[in-house]
């Protein structure tokens, strides 16, 4: 049976991740879609920083989230002076930590699946009196949606894993902050064996499910 | 004159060089570019759709400036009103054929309004699509996807009409039906009509003044009669 000690954790892990994965996507999706258009000075530039997120270690992320948002950060010593609120140890710093390592991998998949679409496509639209707005709606938005939701997917599956931003920004309160990464760790380092191997099972439990829906949304239909 | 074209343009990417030097000026309604592949023609239909930007020079329909660069004036594509068959037809593969035909009557949010859809029901009978309506282009034929793009492109009455090679997707032994059926359809339109082929026959069907195109430039004009009949010769 499922220890009760189990269930915040895997609750906080499904908010948490769902919240970072919607808040990750929109930018990244429109993002993605700028890039793929215009040409402009600096864009590969951009396109590096986007993508940073994928590859630097997450401490690092989570120290920069610090830097940006902490009680004394860029824009967190606003946020803390004028209203008095702070994402630092709250589950809203985690869904912060876990977009923005969620983030590269929507944009990534968004980028590809645009520039997939028959640009041809986009020009007959364009001789049909179509405006941008109109094209992206209507034309390259649904032609790429199969690529951006299996982006999503892959996004949804890291934030649920995060670990280190996670930590950095939001501490590893249980019932507050301890997502189920964090947990498998604390179970661990305490000895709780019977926990982890629970909490373990969950996680890859949710991850393969994840995988199968991508690779049944990737599979073009027969 | 009802369609005047004086375009430049230069790629140099690539590693290969090419100029597009393109002028002409035609008084009757039909026109064909006619030439090898790479030779300019395609461009030269993209310019007088908008969907290409010459270096320089202007371009005039009908007496609608699209194209002046001295004067600065370049009208988007969406503004200019001109129907585009593109070579592989261009449907929208996630729409169905009514949805294709009525997408350029489609509000952004929203339903067609009932005139719209009286259109596009019509624009479906006149072509003989109106059995495949809620069919996606990927399920049709290919001279019914023709039919879909002409439809598609004359539903929202434009100024013009650009033919892109109509008959290249199509089997050799289709063309000539599929040609047939063309020729009845556009001898009802008084827009002017634009047709880009290398194939002799489609000259010789479509009729109008024939512009012969050659690496990038303009060779020469004929009349349609005069260019079957020095074909004829060369046959």
């Amino acid at each position: 049976m499922l220890d009760a000690n189990a269930l915040p954790p895997l609750l906080l892990t499904l908010r948490v991740a769902t919240l970072a994965t919607a808040l990750a996507a929109v930018p990244a999706v429109f993002l993605a879609r700028l890039a793929q258009m215009r040409d402009f000075p600096g864009r590969d530039l951009v396109d590096a920083v986007l993508t940073l997120p994928m590859v630097l270690p997450p401490t690092v992320l989570g120290y920069y989230i610090i830097v940006v948002l902490g009680r004394r950060g860029i824009i967190g010593s606003y946020l803390w002076d004028t209203f008095g609120v702070s994402i630092m140890f709250t589950w809203e710093g985690a869904v912060v930590a876990a977009s923005v390592v969620a983030f590269p991998l929507v944009y990534r998949s968004a980028r590809a699946a645009f520039e997939g679409v028959d640009e041809n496509l986009e020009n007959a639209a364009r001789t049909l009196g179509a405006s941008e707005l109109a094209i992206f709606f209507r034309v390259s938005f649904p032609l790429a949606l199969r690529g951006i939701v299996a982006g999503v997917m892959l996004a949804l599956a890291r934030a649920m894993g995060e670990f280190g931003a996670t930590l950095m920004v939001a501490g590893n309160l249980p019932g507050k902050t301890q997502t189920l990464s964090l947990a498998v760790y604390s179970a661990t380092q305490a000895g709780n064996d019977a926990l982890a191997n629970e909490l373990v099972l969950l996680i890859s439990l949710a991850c393969v499910a994840l995988l199968v829906i991508v690779a049944k949304i990737i599979k073009p239909k027969a | 004159m009802r369609i005047s074209v004086d375009i430049q343009k230069s790629y140099c990417c690539g590693g290969r060089e090419f100029h597009l030097n393109a002028q002409f000026a035609v008084s009757g309604n039909r026109v064909v570019l006619f030439g090898p592949s790479g030779s300019g023609k395609t461009l030269t239909l993209r310019a007088l759709a908008g969907l290409l930007r010459p270096d320089t020079g202007s371009i005039r329909v009908d007496g609608r400036e699209f194209f002046d660069q001295e004067a600065g004036v370049f009208v988007p594509p969406r503004d200019r009103r001109i129907g585009y068959v593109f070579q592989d037809y261009a449907l929208f593969p996630h729409l169905t054929v009514r949805q294709n035909v009525a997408f350029g009557l489609s509000p952004l949010w929203g339903r067609l309004s009932p005139e719209a859809a009286n259109r596009v029901q019509e624009m479906l009978n006149l072509f003989g699509i109106a059995n495949l309506a809620d069919q996606r282009p990927a399920r049709i034929s290919g001279g019914q996807r023709q039919r879909v793009a002409l439809a598609r492109a004359l539903a929202n009455e434009p100024a013009a009409l650009l033919l892109d090679e109509p008959f290249s997707a199509l089997d050799i032994p289709l063309r000539q039906k599929v040609r047939a059926e063309l020729a009845g359809i556009l001898a009802r339109l008084d827009i002017p009509l634009v047709m880009v082929t290398h194939d002799p026959a489609d000259v010789a069907f479509f009729g109008g003044d024939v512009v012969r195109y050659g690496e990038g430039r303009v060779l020469d004009m004929h009349s349609a009669e005069v260019m079957r009949r020095s074909m004829v010769k060369v046959a």
